[in-house]
């Protein structure tokens, strides 16, 4: 392939792909994510590859293996092309029958699509899937279409062309001018305007000038990053360089966790034939512009998706942060102005110079502009990556596109904003998401992960799990960080093991207090958020196990115990035999009792015992009734219950 | 005890000849490789790229993604992020960890299984989810971990 050397020669390949390429022709996508391929998506595209060959359909039928889709907890997801019929949770075993029924026959085959859990309804088409329709899908939505280790497939969509608008027809000036008008602000956490971030670099005093990619995404419950890296690899990087021009910078770094092997090979493919294009390397399009990517894996540590520790890393020293006050915009990599940005936020750029910064101020609110990636995921029914315009409710994204909790039980918050951000209870759920109002209910943005939980979660237990995760990944280089966390930690702790006290919760207000004001970065200013946050809307959640000793969600361990109700148990032996200590005494006919002196409460009882039985409970704050009389514990025969 | 192939540790070292801050990278690229960082091969690597040892250790120690250990023939990862965290994935570390009578971040005696909890794998939709080298278990629950460590000898 000759590189590309100016705008024209680009539209002239991609009108070359498209003429090659027939709209009408059928063609499969099935989603390969690595949620879809942890369900079997590799067996699966096994399973199309032979059956297009055996059914001799390798002509006519085009089949691509895409990036993520979002919906996951469908998966694997395949889709038909142009109709846009959609399969969900497909088996190898389904491909053979949805070639010959759908494809040729051009029958729905009813039990791949999707029912609505309400109604019922079988929706046949991907667009009408509620998950789906009340989206806007800006940055994600050509995940669907493209195989993101085919170059070509990104060109054929429109790609590189907003780089070679800004080459050829505007400067570096224009360009930032562009993105600061369009108010974008960062999707990595802080939501800092990306163009005055530009501009500090671009003025900075020194050379070399340097710009990141930050794909380290290590809130747990958030992997938009990912996805984007690994369905859209080209996008990012097409961002990226823009970014460089309007910054003056040659040289690039993209920071992927190793976690992310997959986004990691795709990025690597994608640099190669972006090079080989003329999309990167000396001589940009034929513009004269020079710039190199190189990529760093992260080696697992939270604290190194702070910036200036992201740039130690890249360095090749201990990813710990340095001190704020001196901006990785001016010093950054070896001391020399570095402008940082997440994954979302530099795939947005293509956009803003393809549509102008007026249609991106068009959509979202007040304070922040265009849509946001969140990730769907903990207690809902339709789990997945959701790209909503900003100032969508958290009831819309929850009930509408996530579909409400499982299993009917009762919402009772949605964290957001990762480890550091906070819970919103049930009365704001009509609040707009944007980042203002996340940070004026006491949460934040963070990265987008949205994990929703229901009664069955416990307040303060998730709060001792992100003091907890947070006091792990703490690099421990100032103290207000390390041992706020540590003493936050014990006191927790105590509360949930039935140790708490008075005095407790104001404890913790004030040792929040001191670590907000004193510690070195984000993580330690930001790391009381969680326990400040369920202590606001769930106090009495705490008190309850501080006061009473008891857990309202019926979780901590230490302040619940299992009891087999006599009245309902049906002795069929079930607990007994899968209980791990042999702590359930019975046998048939012969109603169940369980030892608490052996019980180690693992809860196997609980969840093997028959829903339609439901004889387990689990008691809190009150003591367990005495075991039934041995004389009262024969179920006899005829009397059986149901 | 497995011999080192320190002539293997010469070649990862030499891919990096004149790039700058690349002791991160090798040190990942050792461990995919031996699957631990043993302490022969800092050695190696400090004498050949002129570092101290203790800053070598320095890295090793600081990141997650590195082990100063020998692992086990199967290395079995909980997640324990946000979303498998309020699916109940505690309930499952705790069941691993009785039946293997080890904590998190150990091995077993045998050298069966090295547990690891992990904060995320992205994969919050088949949550709570289990990996063991690096094939996904989703959907667990605390009744199925037996027949899932059954698997692998």
């Amino acid at each position: 392939m000759p590189r590309v050397k100016s705008k024209e020669e680009l539209e002239g390949l991609r009108s070359e792909i498209l003429a090659e390429r027939d709209p009408n022709k059928h063609y499969i996508t099935l989603c390969s994510g690595t949620a879809c391929r942890a369900t079997g998506s590799d067996n699966v595209a096994a399973a199309i590859v032979d059956e297009l060959k055996k059914q001799d359909l390798t002509e006519e039928v085009g089949f691509r293996r895409t990036g993520c889709h979002g919906f996951c907890e469908r998966g694997p997801i395949i889709v038909i092309h142009p109709e846009g019929i959609c399969y969900l949770s497909v088996t190898p075993e389904d491909v053979s029958e949805i070639l010959s029924t759908t494809v040729k026959g051009k029958e729905i085959i009813d039990r791949l699509l999707y029912t609505d859990s309400g109604t019922g309804e079988r929706i046949v088409y991907e667009r009408d899937i509620p998950f789906y329709k009340y989206q806007n899908r800006l940055v994600f939505g050509d995940n669907l279409r493209i195989d993101p280790t085919n170059i070509e497939d990104y060109i054929a969509l429109g790609g590189y062309q907003a780089l070679a608008k800004v080459l050829h027809e505007m400067t570096p000036e224009e360009v930032l001018e562009e993105v600061k008008r369009a108010n974008l602000r960062g999707r990595g956490g802080g939501g800092f305007p990306a163009g005055r971030k530009w501009e500090t670099t671009r003025n900075a005093p020194g050379e070399p000038k340097y710009v990141i990619v930050n794909c380290d995404e290590g809130d747990p419950g958030a992997y938009m990053d990912r996805s984007i890296m690994e369905g859209n690899p080209h996008r990012v990087l097409e961002g990226l360089t823009i970014g460089a021009y309007a910054i003056g910078a040659d040289q690039g770094f993209v920071y992927v966790r190793q976690e992310y092997p997959l986004a990691v090979k795709n990025l690597a493919i994608a640099l190669e034939q972006a090079k080989e294009y003329g999309f990167l390397g000396d001589d940009v399009l034929g513009s004269g512009f020079k710039f190199d990517v190189k990529v760093h894996r992260g080696a697992g540590a939270f604290v190194s998706g702070e910036s200036s520790a992201l740039m130690n890393a890249i360095e090749g020293k201990v990813g710990e942060p340095r001190p704020k006050y001196i901006h990785t915009s001016e010093s950054g990599i070896w001391d020399k102005p570095s402008n940082l940005n997440n994954v979302e936020t530099w795939a947005i750029v293509p956009l803003i110079v393809e549509k102008g910064a007026d249609w991106f101020n068009s959509i979202g609110t007040e304070g922040s502009k265009g849509t946001k990636i969140f990730s769907l995921v903990g207690t809902v029914n339709n789990t997945g990556l959701v790209e909503v315009p900003m100032g969508m409710t958290l009831r819309d994204i929850i009930y509408k596109i996530g579909g409400g909790i499982p299993g009917g039980r009762e919402f009772k918050g949605v964290q957001t904003g990762g480890p550091s951000g906070g819970i919103i209870p049930e009365e704001y759920l009509d609040s707009p998401v944007d980042f203002d109002e996340l940070t004026k209910l006491g949460s934040m943005m963070g990265s987008g992960g949205m994990i929703v939980i229901d009664e069955d979660t416990c307040i303060v237990d998730l709060a001792r799990y992100f003091v907890d995760f947070l006091c792990d990944e703490s690099c421990g280089k100032c103290v207000p960080c390390r041992e706020g966390l540590r003493r936050m930690r014990e006191i927790l702790e105590d509360i949930v093991a039935g140790r708490g006290k008075d005095g407790d919760i104001e404890q913790l207000g004030e040792i929040a207090k001191v670590m907000k004001n004193a510690s070195l970065c984000a993580l330690g200013t930001t790391a009381a958020n969680p326990a400040l946050s369920t202590i606001r809307y769930f106090r009495a959640e705490y008190e309850a196990h501080i006061k009473e000793k008891r857990c309202p969600a019926l979780v901590c361990k230490d302040l619940i115990s299992y009891y087999i109700e006599p009245e309902k148990c049906i002795a069929c032996l079930r607990c007994l035999k899968d209980c791990p200590e042999d702590a359930i005494e019975g046998e048939k006919r012969k109603i169940h009792v369980i030892d608490q002196s052996n019980c180690i409460k693992c809860g196997i009882c609980y969840d093997v015992c028959p829903p339609k039985v439901g004889a387990v409970a689990k008691i809190s704050g009150r003591p367990v009734p005495p075991p039934v009389p041995e004389a009262e514990r024969l179920i006899e025969r005829g009397k059986e219950r149901k | 005890m497995v011999e080192i192939d320190l002539k293997r540790v010469d070649e990862l070292i030499e891919g990096y000849r004149g790039e700058e801050g690349v002791l991160i990278q090798l040190l990942l690229d050792i461990q995919s490789e031996f699957n631990w960082i043993p302490r022969e091969v800092i050695a190696r690597i400090s004498e050949r790229m002129r570092i101290p040892k203790s800053q070598i250790y320095r890295i090793a120690s600081f990141y997650k993604a590195m082990s100063l250990n020998p692992v086990g023939r199967h290395i079995l990862q909980v997640c324990l992020g946000t979303a498998c965290q309020v699916r109940g994935a505690p309930k499952i570390l705790d069941r691993v960890e009785e039946n293997l009578k080890i904590k998190e971040g150990a091995t077993t005696s045998d050298m069966r299984f090295s547990l690891r909890r992990v904060n995320c794998l992205g994969c919050c939709a088949m949550g709570p989810v289990v990996v063991v080298d690096g094939d996904y278990h989703g959907k667990i629950t605390p009744a199925l971990v037996e027949e899932i460590l059954e698997k692998y000898e």
